[in-house]
């Protein structure tokens, strides 16, 4: 997994609440064995008519928004199903940070998973960053993670809050997979405890 | 616990597996049981061997294909490539790292969610989890049961754990009794009616109340399946009789001695008198009637008896620009009467709709009936064995006989990830638990109904309060 650090971008704004992951990614493209190559997919409907022309009405099909690294929302992004692929895709067309108001549970744990940061600030703000959105490539924000704050383009900082122990695998780029493995010993007592305490409990064979 | 504070549900189970508490809060969080299926894990194996990882515990694993397959003609093979490729990758990985499988041609194949109770692999009082967010019907059991993405199914698959933080509590109680013609579905709808499709965000629901306790357990895993369109982390029902009831004699449950182990710790886990929730809602049931969806999420959802709702009522701009949205993309009038809506496809399935019982509901309607004509109505069992039951009681012959299909277990047009789709600007009477834009394919549109409203709307051709057929 990429380090997140600081980023400076373009945003692009989505005034939409629950964007759904249906809108981020159509079932039909889930049918990959492969985390790479969505970015051409993202929010496919809303990107393309039925005979694959772009619908230049749809933000990500404008001038700087092509090139995007980070959206602004509205409420409850990301809600629906767990795929990860959403991330993905956003990854692959080069999304780096969302910012909403609040995110479904399982696509705000994805997107950690995958680099992507996911910014919750009140609604008052992110329609001010969604302003500066608007200008488009005049008006880029800038993302330190250390600091734990927003840019604007007029200079003003905004704090935002995030878990710890998050901050510091995205800041270093870690996997989780190898932190739980430093715990392995306790993985391995809980498993000898559970065969005493759970002897009912039956494995799994066909 | 040496805290004696009153716990819930949810505290208890969450409490029995914690491996390790690190210095922030995050928690090693055990997982009891891991179901896989081909679309949301190739990319979790593919990492496991790119980093030499083996599966930490087959034993606690079960993998069956389920989102892609055809429901027709499966002895044939799969025709879409991409979809062959993708049951062919899990059928070579479960190979390599020993994970138990039901192939496609078995009888215990099934979506993923009606075969892990139905086996007695989802048991009370586990955790369990997959690559899936309507592994909520799980929590049925009075287990812990959540979706995750692929990275997490990788991380369980390599440690049996996962990196969590606490949820709330939250407690939906349902006083009184249901209505004829209601059910689970229509309970489950109404709630996520009233709370919103966010209502339950970083929240595990407890649903109790009479009204869940006279469900039987087809019903109580209709509720918790659609916890998470009301955004929920999880949705819990705290075990009883009937669950041990259910439980006894499944394949895969305790027998014997064990069994009865396993019910003295089950008894234990419904919350203790004065548990606190972070937040209560009630609801009376005997106020329902049979509830349908008209928008593109959830929660716009009203009794079949009311009228598509007016976006300029709405007094806050942005959620007006959405209703509006909605009415367009539904093809709607407001104001316009919900049973004057006219049906070209339904669908009877899925995780949410797709038992035994389901089945019978749906049959109960159609006996004596036909399908209205223009409509093509599909009936697609959960599982080998509920297909297998269904033809047992002769439920496929009550269906054919009405102009139902009679397919193939899967997952079919809940999401449209096989043959089964709708096309641009057909209307249809779903059992499933989406309605989101293109959900079913791309420009269909869906109404979400119980399984009696989707048969009534198949014998009409429009949506139908089921009372009135009788």
């Amino acid at each position: 997994m990429d380090k997140f650090t600081t980023l400076t971008g373009v945003a692009a704004p989505l005034p939409m609440a629950n964007v759904d992951t249906d809108k981020i990614i159509p079932a039909r493209f889930l049918k990959t064995i492969k985390r790479t190559g969505l970015g051409v997919h993202l929010f496919d409907t809303l990107r393309f008519d039925a005979d694959g022309a772009e619908r230049p009405e749809f933000v990500l099909n404008q001038g700087p928004y092509r090139k995007a690294e980070i959206l602004i929302a509205h409420e409850n992004f990301g809600c629906g199903s767990s795929r990860e692929h959403a991330p993905w895709a956003l990854l692959d067309f080069g999304i780096r940070c969302v910012i909403a108001p609040d995110f479904a549970d399982i696509f705000h744990n994805n997107t950690f998973k995958n680099g992507i940061l996911p910014i919750r600030l009140p609604r008052a703000v992110c329609d001010q960053l969604m302003e500066d959105a608007r200008q488009g490539d005049n008006a880029r924000l800038t993302i330190d993670l250390a600091e734990q704050v927003v840019v604007r383009p007029n200079g003003e900082r905004i704090r935002f809050e995030i878990d710890p122990f998050r901050k510091h695998l995205l800041l270093n780029g870690l996997d989780d997979i190898s932190q739980t493995l430093q715990h392995a010993p306790s993985i391995d007592n809980y498993e000898a405890r559970q065969v005493q305490e759970k002897s009912w409990m039956p494995g799994i064979s066909v | 616990m040496a805290d004696s504070k009153p716990r819930t549900l949810f505290d208890k189970v969450w409490d029995a597996h914690v491996v390790e508490q690190l210095s922030d809060g995050t928690c090693v969080l055990y997982i009891d049981r891991h179901l896989v299926h081909e679309v949301t894990s190739p990319q979790a194996f593919e990492g496991l061997r790119l980093a030499g990882r083996k599966v930490r515990r087959p034993d606690a694993t079960i993998a069956v294909a389920d989102h892609n397959i055809p429901t027709e003609g499966r002895a044939n093979g799969i025709k879409e490539e991409d979809s062959r490729i993708q049951v062919e990758t899990l059928e070579r990985n479960v190979v390599e790292f020993g994970v138990p499988y039901f192939p496609i041609m078995s009888p215990q194949q099934g979506i993923v969610h009606i075969i892990g109770p139905e086996q007695g692999i989802s048991l009370p009082g586990m955790t369990i989890v997959c690559g899936d967010s309507h592994t909520s019907t799980h929590g049925a059991m009075g287990s812990l049961a959540f979706g995750i993405g692929t990275s997490e199914v990788e991380h369980v698959l390599a440690t049996q754990t996962l990196l969590q933080n606490r949820a709330k509590n939250m407690l939906v109680r349902v006083d009184g009794v249901l209505p004829v013609g209601c059910t689970a579905k229509d309970i489950v709808l109404a709630i996520i009616g009233i709370i919103g499709t966010a209502g339950g965000t970083g929240h595990v629901i407890e649903f109790a109340g009479p009204a869940i306790r006279a469900l039987d357990m087809a019903g109580r895993m209709t509720v918790c399946n659609m916890s998470i369109e009301a955004g929920a982390r999880a949705g819990m029902i705290a075990p009883d009789e009937t669950t041990f009831a259910y439980v006894r004699g499944k394949p895969y449950a305790p027998k014997g001695e064990a069994l009865e182990q396993a019910i003295d710790w089950w008894r234990s886990l419904p919350a203790d008198a004065g548990a606190v929730y972070d937040k209560t809602v009630v609801l009376d049931a005997a106020t329902l009637a049979p509830m349908v969806t008209w928008g593109t999420n959830p929660e716009a959802v009203v009794a079949v008896t009311a009228t598509v709702p007016d976006p300029a009522a709405e007094p806050d701009e942005a959620k007006r620009a959405q209703l509006a949205r909605m009415v367009e993309y539904m093809g709607l009038v407001p104001g316009q009467k919900m049973t004057d809506l006219t049906i070209d496809v339904v669908f009877i399935g899925s995780c949410t709709n797709g038992r035994i019982e389901d089945i019978r509901a749906a049959a109960a309607i159609a006996k004596g009936r036909h399908v209205a004509a223009g409509v093509r109505a599909m009936v697609v069992p959960g599982s080998g064995i509920v297909r297998d039951q269904a033809e047992a009681e002769g439920l496929d012959k009550i269906l054919l006989a009405a102009g139902f299909e009679w397919r193939e277990p899967g997952c079919s047009m809940c999401l449209g990830m096989n043959p089964d789709k709708l096309t641009p600007g057909q209307r249809c009477a779903s059992t499933s638990n989406r309605n989101f834009e293109g959900r079913q394919g791309p420009g269909g549109r869906t109404h979400l109904v119980s399984p009696a409203m989707a048969a009534a709307a198949a014998v009409t051709g429009r949506i139908t309060d089921v009372r009135e057929l009788g």
